[in-house]
């Protein structure tokens, strides 16, 4: 039996979101995937990830086309990009503390390979918990994350569904649509900012896609 | 990609705002091709805030913004590895879209933070070339420079070297005005668990 591979749509944009940032976007992929333990193949890419990283390599990322279009876009949405760091950003700093990039399980270990491998930040949703229009808006007042979750303050900007919001964009998700262990299917989103191509998203979520398929 | 006119799209989308619904009344805009460009919410998200005469102010602002973080960032790899600058510059509360006074705020703290930083780098570059000077007098007179010590933080290098003018035979050295730079070899080594 073929398995149909996953297909890469572009999910909607506020209006005013994609006049303030033309190049705003958010990619998704579908996946008939589930998380859990990592395998000891993923485990060892983890284990060469964080041999390449290095002092030096840390100092200098920031210079770097793709780190550096994220710090500009935190920046420009009024966060220091020295205090919350962009996901990339805090990634590498994680190893340089930890002396090593650490395994949680099979979703998160592939979140962190495709980050760290091309920059790009990826989220995942519960794809049976979300509607089918996902993008990215302004909150309005008094909006909640996710069904119960915390009140945002307005004019937030977040991942969003025809209902509800889902993350904030920072890296946030709603506990109600995050993935967990009993989830089959998964919505990948990936942030693309000006001065990112488009085959550093494609290569994140394929990414993504693939460590899940090899772990499983 | 195929290109879509956004007018087109914006039209769909005003069309959509004057219906009065929230939700549901605009379907995602398919592009020729079949790739979906989903510029649009399939839904009228809230009023924009943001006035039309303001756009242009925001698009400078934004792009000054990039241009001072770019400026940042250069500083920042270029003062490395030395210690003692500043340049968090104060969150606006994020991630929302700001206001336009605070787009203004925070392209003058940046401004100001890139200005802070040149100047203290060029004012510690000055210091380390003074030092750079002093110890290749020390390394031609050393007798000029008694007890002086310069480091390698002392003129912007990392690691633990340092130059020390000191009497070469201790005592006998001092008295006679026999004086001599020692070159440290380095950082100590890191020494495990005594095996012993």
């Amino acid at each position: 039996m073929t398995v149909a591979a996953p297909e890469l749509e572009r999910g909607w944009v506020d209006r005013e979101l994609a006049e303030e940032f033309p190049a705003l976007a958010l990619w998704l992929m579908r996946v008939q995937a589930r998380s859990g333990h990592s395998p000891d193949a993923v485990r060892r890419r983890l284990r060469q990830l964080s041999d390449r990283i290095t002092g030096g390599h840390v100092i200098h990322m920031r210079q770097d086309p793709v780190p550096w279009a994220y710090r500009v876009f935190w920046r420009q949405i009024g966060i220091d990009p020295d205090t919350d760091r962009t996901p990339v950003e805090q990634i590498a700093l994680d190893r340089l503390e930890w002396g090593g990039l650490r395994s949680r399980n099979l979703l998160d270990d592939a979140l962190v390979i495709a980050t760290f491998e091309t920059g790009v930040p990826v989220i995942a949703l519960d794809a049976d918990k979300v509607g089918k229009a996902i993008g990215l808006r302004l909150t309005g007042d008094d909006e909640r994350l996710g069904e119960a979750g915390r009140i945002l303050s307005s004019r937030q900007i977040v991942v969003a569904d025809e209902d509800r919001c889902l993350a904030v964009l920072s890296g946030e998700v709603s506990q109600d649509h995050g993935v967990r262990d009993s989830a089959r299917n998964m919505v990948l989103c990936a942030l693309q900012v000006k001065g990112v191509p488009e085959i550093s998203i494609e290569e994140a979520l394929w990414t993504v896609s693939d460590t899940l398929a090899d772990g499983e | 990609m195929p290109d879509v006119g956004e007018g087109a799209v914006l039209a769909e989308h005003d069309a959509a705002v004057s219906g009065g619904s929230r939700r549901g009344a605009v379907p995602p805009f398919d592009a020729p091709g079949g790739l979906r460009r989903g510029a649009v919410p399939p839904f009228d998200a809230f009023p924009p805030h943001t006035r039309p005469e303001e756009r242009s102010a925001r698009r400078t602002l934004l792009d000054q913004i990039e241009r001072l973080e770019g400026e940042l960032s250069s500083l920042f790899v270029s003062t490395w590895p030395r210690k003692g600058f500043e340049f968090s510059v104060p969150s606006q509360g994020g991630p929302r879209m700001l206001l336009l006074s605070e787009l203004e705020i925070l392209r003058d703290d940046l401004a100001e933070r890139v200005d802070h930083a040149r100047r203290s780098l060029s004012d510690r570059t000055y210091v380390e070339e003074r030092h750079r000077a002093r110890i290749e007098e020390m390394l031609l007179d050393p007798s000029k420079h008694k007890w002086v010590r310069i480091t390698n933080e002392d003129i912007g290098e990392p690691g633990c070297k340092h130059w020390h003018v000191r009497p070469r035979w201790g005592i006998l050295g001092f008295l006679m005005n026999w004086w001599r730079v020692r070159i440290s070899s380095g950082c100590p080594l890191a020494r495990g668990a005594d095996p012993h």
